[in-house]
């Protein structure tokens, strides 16, 4: 193995976020290795969702360090050998290694599924329209739209428009994909196909970071299983040691929730 | 009461003359409000905080005072500081200036209430903020700011009477001149309301017509 092949996709160094008065994240350690796919689970406010967030900038952590490649991602060399933070400009270029994929989908209302797809490729990555359209039509077939290209999201259902948007941000072919709780705002019959169109891309070799509910569902597709509480990384592993032997007392009792629902008191 | 055919018959024509200098000056005032209203606008919602607070206290200042007094202060105040324009000009300025001010407004307000997410979207897959701005924000936002923009353009179109009081010879002085030599405000005010009742209608109808081509998204 060459050093550059053990340089990992994404190293997160003593993030900290702090909303107000209240710590989210506290000096969090990670590292994902290329072609990894790790399920993130916690229970709500555990600072999921504000990881993910931190990693391509979109919340800027109040202290600590993510490297892209080996590449810190929000800040530039101040040329006096420290580092201060990029502008927007520059932010916008390194988060094009960094896929997201929201919780409410996020698809632009005024575009096609088609041009949703399509508008990265040819704004950000300044491919020309045609070749820009035919990828991004391969990229929608590849989540079973091919018959949906000329939609308007708002003719889509949920498990659709969650579809195109994972077609958009694969499209972009980045480093790694995020996944915000990719399946909690949508009805549960509609779960099963973008899991699967996670399962797809993830098997098929993108670095993938999931933040879900769905536990059997991580059980299937991680490499690594992370559980989160009070903003730091409580018990990780393989998916069969974390779920099946949980070392913690806070990730068997959260387990345990999960399990029996009907064990958590209803007010 | 008697009307004097006479007189109207003579007057159609010199008041037609005025009201294609009103729709002329209407039309330039409104490149120049939308162009200034825009730029406004988008100013009001920039992450420099003194360019948020320069244009709200431009637009306090438009909505605190009355355009008579604008276009006097355009027409008489900025030749103190060396610029000088001729009356149609001044009359154009302030229109604009006047106008801008609440497009400025309309553009902040429906481009601000877009939904966060269209901005993170578009941020995850690279777009920088103009590039946000040009194809996913202000794309958006062209629905709700369309009708309150033609509301204002049609206003100001009705305000460019107040022309007249720097001697710009829009529709309104065109009348005024009439009645001055001849002394038939009645016949002539009637006129004068009758060609502005016209041509705001065709206005308003000109702007629905445009609203129902819009997309609906």
């Amino acid at each position: 193995m060459t050093a550059a092949d053990r340089t990992p996709v994404l190293r997160v160094e003593g993030l900290t976020k702090v909303f107000g008065d209240r710590a989210v994240l506290r000096d969090l350690q990670l590292e994902v290795a290329k072609g990894e796919t790790i399920v993130v689970i916690g229970a709500s406010g555990s600072g999921k969702t504000t990881l993910l967030r931190c990693v391509n900038y979109l919340e800027r952590p109040t202290a600590g360090t993510i490297y892209l490649d080996g590449r810190r991602i929000g800040q530039v060399a101040d040329g006096d050998g420290g580092w201060k933070e990029a502008s927007e400009r520059v932010l916008a270029r390194q988060r094009r290694g960094i896929g997201f994929v929201f919780q409410r989908f996020n698809l632009f209302p005024h575009l096609t599924a088609l041009d949703n797809v399509a508008i990265g490729l040819r704004k950000v990555s300044g491919i020309p329209k045609r070749a820009a359209r035919e990828r991004a039509a391969e990229q929608l077939r590849k989540v079973f739209l091919g018959e949906h290209l000329d939609k308007r999201p708002s003719q889509l259902s949920g498990g659709q428009q969650q579809r195109v948007a994972i077609a958009r941000a694969i499209a972009m072919d980045p480093d790694i994909i995020l996944y915000d709780e990719p399946t909690s705002a949508l009805d549960p019959e509609l779960v099963r196909e973008v899991l699967d169109a996670i399962r797809v891309s993830a098997s098929s070799g993108m670095t993938s970071m999931i933040v879900t509910h769905e536990l059997s569902f991580a059980r299937q597709v991680a490499n690594r299983v992370i559980f989160m509480d009070q903003g730091a990384i409580v018990e990780q592993g393989a998916p069969g040691d974390v779920f099946g032997r949980p070392r913690e007392a806070r990730t068997r009792r959260f387990l345990e929730h999960f399990n029996h629902p009907q064990s958590v008191a209803t007010p | 009461m008697t009307i004097d055919w006479g007189i109207v018959e003579t007057s159609i024509p010199l008041l037609s003359r005025g009201l294609l200098v009103t729709l002329q000056i209407s039309v330039v005032s409104g490149i120049l409000a939308c162009v200034l209203g825009f730029t406004l606008g988008l100013c009001a919602l920039s992450h420099v905080r003194a360019l948020r607070v320069a244009v709200g206290g431009y637009v306090d200042f438009i909505r605190g005072t009355p355009l008579l007094i604008q276009i006097f202060l355009v027409f008489f105040a900025l030749p103190t500081i060396g610029i000088r324009l001729d009356e149609v000009w001044a009359g154009i300025t302030a229109l604009a200036f006047n106008t801008s001010g609440y497009i400025a407004e309309t553009v902040r307000g429906a481009v601000g209430s877009i939904e966060r997410g269209q901005t993170e979207a578009a941020k995850s897959i690279g777009m920088t903020n103009p590039q946000i701005l040009g194809y996913i924000l202000l794309p958006q936002a062209m629905r709700p700011i369309v009708p309150p923009l033609t509301n204002e353009l049609i206003s100001m179109t009705k305000n460019s009477s107040l022309l007249s009081v720097i001697s710009v010879y829009e529709l309104t002085r065109a009348g005024q001149a009439i009645i001055s030599v001849h002394f038939v405000p009645f016949e002539i005010y009637l006129l004068l309301a009758l060609f502005y009742y016209g041509l705001i209608k065709s206005l308003s109808l000109l702007s629905r017509w445009v609203e129902r081509r819009m997309p609906v998204l």
